[in-house]
């Protein structure tokens, strides 16, 4: 396990506290924390992959400003694929989080908890 | 939901403009400097969802009503789908016409990506302000809902 | 190191997160991983990321604090019980340690991963490697090299074809723009979701005690 390949495992490791929330948690907003986490998780994960270092300066982003040559860009750019997907992938993440929080406040206002445990206990 | 004090309703007075002007820059320059459609929609949904809080619904329910967006989000849909169309007269479903306005770096450039920008702003924008209108307008069950006839008055200060 | 750092931030801070017992606090937390991922993205060179991700969370924060402070849950929600979170945790254990593994040996067992910031957009590989099967072979040019990954080519060619200055919105609404209608379609399925779910209609002839028409 070089020093390198640490990133990686610090987005998987966010990846699995983000599991655990959705497994073992009984609070429906604890759940919908995990998702959040999980999404964060993912995005991370796909940055990571696709950064290229400038040796030693900060990187370069892959926008053509005044005084950047597109050759010099081809050369030391971050990869553009990662964070077009990535884009998607974060307002997909908010709808899906508004989505889930209006699941839950309809059994908040049927159940008056929040608490799934409960839920199932109680009858029609 | 009533609105907030009157610092906050002054404050979102000031701002509320410059955020919209902020949402469209991004928005129009998203070819050209990092933001693009989504950063910018958000922007501006993140603005018109000031308004709201600081005002109150029954404020924005008179300057924006309801169906106002729902409409705003399917015409921007439809105008996304229109210029994946539009892309028909090069040849194919989603060409683009580079060449068709000027070099790249100024703000007529990039063909039907500029046009998508402003679309997709559109979009976000109405889907994100009509879902949090939405979470917010609901009446827990029993509770009485805005559109009766209420019998305490509006604060004056309340009155636009 | 600063990227680890916070990194190492962000972990802690959503083990906070999800262990603290007030829903508020636990927002609270989710929303400071949020603003370092923004930080961490910029320190990865993507400014576009950067904004996205500032604005949607705080439209998140905004949604899930509305939520929160206006329904107080008197009953004391406690954890399933020690049998189940005590598995739980030893999957997930076994799970980080053989991706650990897996993460350091490289060729046959590991996952072959690049080091970080040496990614596969750095190599190149010449013309002739490319060359279709069975057609023509065109007469390489001595010394040409084309990129090996996807993203050296849209870096390399993506001015020319698109004209926009920011690659990756040329990437987004030229190149792929068949992943942004299908991102459109499900932010609009979404919205309708939440529309369905929150009506009022329905429940208002509930109320009434009116047949559904």
């Amino acid at each position: 396990m070089t020093f390198e390949r640490l990133p990686y495992l610090a987005a998987f490791l966010l990846l699995v506290v983000g599991l655990y929330a959705i497994v073992a948690k009984r609070n429906l907003i604890k759940v919908i924390v995990g998702l959040l986490v999980i999404d964060y998780a993912t995005n991370l994960f796909l940055i990571l992959v696709g950064y290229r270092s400038n040796s030693g300066g900060a990187p370069m982003a892959p926008i053509l400003t005044r005084d950047l040559a597109p050759a010099q860009l081809a050369a030391h750019a971050v990869d553009p694929l990662p964070q077009a997907l990535i884009l998607t992938s974060i307002v997909i993440g908010l709808s899906v989080t508004a989505l889930v929080v209006a699941m839950a406040i309809r059994l908040y206002d049927r159940y008056g908890t929040f608490d799934t445990g409960r839920m199932r206990n109680l009858r029609g | 939901m009533r609105g907030m004090s009157l610092i906050v309703k002054n404050t979102t007075r000031l701002v509320a403009g410059f955020i919209a002007l902020f949402g469209a820059y991004i928005v129009l320059y998203g070819h050209v400097t990092p933001g693009g459609g989504f950063s910018g929609g958000v922007i501006v949904a993140g603005g018109l969802v000031l308004v709201v809080l600081a005002f109150g619904e029954e404020f924005s329910r008179r300057v924006i009503s309801h169906n106002i967006v729902r409409a705003s989000d399917s015409v921007g849909a439809l105008a996304f789908l229109g210029i994946a169309l539009l892309g028909y007269l090069a040849g194919a479903f989603f060409s683009n016409f580079p060449d068709w306005l000027g070099q790249p770096r100024a703000l007529a450039s990039g063909g039907t990506i500029f046009l998508s920008n402003v679309a997709i702003g559109v979009k976000v924008a109405a889907g994100l302000f009509g879902v949090f209108l939405a979470l917010a307008l609901f009446r827990r069950r029993g509770e009485k809902r805005l559109m009766v006839p209420d019998t305490a008055p509006l604060d004056a200060e309340d009155e636009e | 190191m600063l990227l680890l750092v916070l990194l190492g931030f962000m972990v802690i801070g959503s083990l906070v997160a999800i262990e603290t017992r007030g829903l508020l606090s636990s927002i609270i937390c989710v929303g400071a991983v949020g603003f370092a991922l923004s930080i961490v993205f910029l320190l990865l060179g993507a400014p576009d990321l950067a904004i996205t991700q500032v604005v949607v969370e705080i439209l998140v924060l905004v949604v899930l604090v509305r939520v929160v402070i206006t329904r107080r849950d008197e009953t004391y929600a406690t954890s399933r019980s020690t049998l189940a979170i005590g598995s739980v945790l030893l999957v997930l254990g076994i799970l980080v340690a053989v991706v650990f593994w897996a993460l350091g040996s490289s060729g046959g067992a590991g996952l072959a991963m690049r080091p970080f910031g040496n990614p596969l957009l750095n190599e190149t590989a010449p013309a002739s490697a490319m060359a279709p099967v069975g057609a023509e072979a065109p007469a390489p040019v001595a010394a040409e090299t084309i990129p090996r990954s996807i993203g050296g080519a849209y870096l390399a060619r993506g001015l020319g074809r698109t004209h926009a200055a920011n690659y990756v919105m040329g990437i987004v609404l030229d190149y792929r723009a068949y992943d942004t209608l299908g991102e459109a379609t499900v932010i609009f399925v979404a919205v309708i979701g939440a529309y369905a779910v929150l009506r009022q209609v329905g429940r208002d002839r509930h109320a009434r005690h009116e047949p559904d028409r």
